[in-house]
């Protein structure tokens, strides 16, 4: 071979593009954005990911298995644990399903107070989603901030149902007398722990200002702006593809909320605005929840003006047992819907119980969007669909 | 006086200086960023308002197992460390704390610190390498990526302050700041190098000297919330000690050559002679807590950059303005 043929070939080979091998990286199940246990294999190439593969089933505790050896009454306690960010609201949709399917109605009052308890769960979720959503993005200040405003929500829960998380205060045709509250159908001066409307009023000036403060700090933030305005859009038709519901699907929007749609408890009654978004990224993820909080805090200010008086129990059998058949029963979860199917064979225990978890829906969508995103984004876009890991896990 | 004792208590002095405010700086983060969270920070340790907790802390991690992963390259890795922390250490050296306080006066004092200083990525990017670990690597690539983005808007800052100045020791530095400007009738007006033109200059320092210092909004290479703890996730005990320690020392190293590249170092109107000997660490240490607070509020009020939008910010911003900005000074110096 002449030298100058070597040249050529020498040139040529180097001219060859670089193939690099991707690298696999696992994120999780111990990551810090990964909200729990949620394990991502990602193959990456550098920061740029090229496609990723969600492994859940690290908190699988069963719970469809064994709500089929509890009592109706004993369920309850179960499906408050399933997303215990906001606790008492996985209970609601459970116990509308077991009422429908026995044929009882909670009284007005009850229903009201369900009402206002949901709604306080939704503000206790959205402040931890406004808290950890900037700590992702690497701000630490609104963590602190908005979890101390917290702190008076989960307060308001525990002196009515003494359980902060886990309230487990929904009863087949009613409610739990409140703590100390003595018989719920003769006494109801006793029902609710006294001066429970004044707090939850000045609870809600607090929400209303730390909203503001959450402005300041985090809504208008350049950096902020920055990190997620435009990151991991998603279209309408996509989000309705992936089966996204709750803030997902409205800062999309699409403006589906079960609350207007189909109206379960008293909301049909309440004024109160379905928020969405057109933009559907990150930011505006972030803000659908942070205006969610704003509505909320209406709801529940009117809710305290029209709750009536009167019984918090109707009347029930003794031995609670559902007749044959079967229900599907959904509420509006501040993660989104969040359904339960319940077939009864007739006996004090449901035949089957199919949880239509919220969280679980909404990750289906990971793979697709995380697609060709950079690692930062990653934890940017994960961090706005707002998941928690009991809830997809079960 | 004997050379090797001169020597020695140089040394010995500088190190207790440099430790001890890393240490004080660590205790004011721990409050200062608890107040504006809403908390009240360390409260027992010392007794009295928490002050002993950066010891405390550090007397914890020299207990902790000093691991090493198994694939780790075992030299490279245990090494890693000491790199950043002398590189931090040496900038202090020539740092004047007066017109004799100086531990090193060198000629070209600015270009010493901005070579040691630069070599602190060298350790961050060996810890990443050696640590073995996927998340490590990308922290170390991501430091050295930073370092190659904000060497340079550093650097062509610190060029207008040369050319301002017309010296590259820091000492004559502090002195040209110390120069009669101009004079209204027969009050002199001697005024530091950010009132005369340099704040362009200074702003473009500062955001770079966050930038090289790692930390929000530039905290890219250790990004909790992306790769654990970059380069560090693998680190413990004394050793992760040594990082942190060389952090905040650089913390304030960085912040001692602002104050004398821009804010006057020990210079302060009306203080001369033997005074600015007995007062210049006060007014230096002074300038430097300044800084640090600014830093430090930085840090707890925002979020974190991602690494291509930093490196289109050095790029498309930084940079341009810096040499725009010694054009002017430049033109400034040659028409006055």
């Amino acid at each position: 071979m002449t030298s100058r043929e070597m040249m050529h070939r020498s040139e040529s080979a180097v001219s060859i593009e670089l193939q690099t091998p991707d690298m696999t990286l696992n994120i999780g199940p111990q990551h810090p954005s990964t909200h729990g246990v949620l394990r991502l294999v990602a193959k990456v190439d550098g920061e740029r990911i090229r496609e990723v593969e969600p492994v859940i089933g690290y908190m699988h505790r069963g719970y469809e298995k064994l709500a089929e050896v509890r009592t109706y009454a004993q369920i309850t306690a179960l499906v408050n644990r399933i997303d215990w960010v906001s606790g008492f609201a996985s209970e609601v949709p459970f116990i509308l399903g077991v009422e429908k399917l026995m044929g009882v109605e909670a009284p007005e009052r009850a229903q009201w107070i369900r009402l206002i308890l949901s709604e306080l769960a939704r503000i206790s979720s959205h402040l931890v989603f406004i808290s950890s959503y900037p700590l992702e993005l690497g701000a630490t200040t609104p963590l602190m901030h908005s979890l101390r405003e917290r702190e008076y929500i989960l307060e308001l829960i525990e002196e009515v149902t003494g359980g902060r998380f886990h309230p487990n205060f929904n009863r087949v045709g009613g409610v739990k007398s409140a703590y100390g509250g003595g018989s719920t159908t003769k006494k109801q001066s006793m029902d609710l722990p006294a001066g429970f409307f004044k707090r939850t009023s000045e609870a809600m000036d607090r929400m209303d200002k730390i909203c503001d403060d959450i402005d300041t700090l985090v809504t208008g933030n350049e950096l902020i702006k920055m990190r997620t305005v435009g990151v991991g859009i998603i279209p309408p038709d996509k989000a309705l593809e992936f089966g996204l519901s709750g803030p997902n699907l409205r800062a999309s929007g699409v403006a589906y909320d079960l609350r207007k749609s189909d109206s379960y408890l008293t909301y049909d009654q309440v004024e109160f605005d379905v928020v969405s978004r057109p933009g559907g990224d990150c930011y505006d993820r972030y803000l659908v929840r942070l205006h969610e909080v704003r509505e909320s805090v209406k709801i529940i200010r009117q809710a305290i003006d029209m709750i009536p008086s009167g019984p918090l129990q109707a009347k029930v059998p003794r031995v609670l047992k559902a007749p044959k058949g079967h229900v599907y029963s959904r509420a509006e979860n501040p993660k989104g819907e969040f359904g339960y199917y319940i077939v009864s064979e007739g006996g004090k225990m449901p035949y089957r119980l199919k949880i239509r978890s919220t969280s679980f829906s909404n990750l289906t969508i990971l793979p697709w969007i995380l697609k060709g995103q950079l690692i930062p984004d990653l934890v940017a876009i994960m961090g706005s669909l707002d998941f928690v890991l009991g809830d997809v896990d079960r | 006086m004997n050379f090797w004792l001169l020597l020695v208590i140089e040394v010995v002095v500088m190190l207790l200086l440099v430790l001890t405010s890393s240490l004080v700086v660590i205790y004011a983060e721990l409050k200062a960023g608890s107040h504006m969270q809403s908390r009240i920070g360390p409260y027992y340790a010392g007794g009295r308002w928490g002050w002993a907790q950066p010891l405390a802390d550090g007397l914890k991690f020299l207990q902790k197992e000093d691991l090493s992963p198994t694939g780790a390259d075992k030299t490279v890795y245990g090494f890693a460390p000491y790199v950043v922390l002398m590189s931090t250490l040496a900038i202090f050296v020539v740092i004047p704390l007066g017109p004799d306080l100086v531990a090193v006066d060198l000629d070209v004092g600015v270009y010493f610190v901005l070579a040691i200083s630069s070599l602190s990525v060298l350790g961050i990017l060996m810890a990443g390498w050696s640590s073995a670990n996927k998340y490590s690597l990308m922290g170390g690539l991501r430091a050295a990526a930073q370092l190659i983005a904000y060497e340079l808007p550093l650097v062509l800052a610190v060029v207008a302050v040369v050319v301002q100045a017309g010296t590259m020791s820091l000492n004559g530095i502090v002195e040209a700041q110390n120069d009669v400007w101009f004079s209204l009738g027969s009050f002199d007006v001697a005024l530091p190098f950010v009132l005369r033109g340099q704040v362009l200059g200074f702003a473009i320092f500062m955001i770079a000297a966050v930038a090289e210092l790692s930390r929000i909004p530039f905290d890219m290479p250790i990004a909790e919330s992306e790769l654990t703890m970059g380069y560090l996730t693998e680190y413990s005990g004394i050793r992760f000690t040594m990082f942190f320690l060389g952090e905040y020392a650089s913390m304030v190293g960085l912040s001692a050559i602002a104050a004398t590249l821009f804010l006057g170092g020990y210079g302060f109107p009306g203080v001369t002679g033997t005074w600015a000997n007995i007062l210049g660490p006060g007014i230096l240490i002074g300038k430097i807590a300044v800084l640090v607070f600014l830093i430090i509020w930085i840090r707890w009020t925002w979020p974190r950059l991602r690494e291509d939008q930093l490196q289109s910010m050095a790029w498309t911003w930084l940079i341009p303005l810096a040499l725009l900005n010694i054009a002017l000074i430049a033109g400034f110096k040659v028409v006055f």
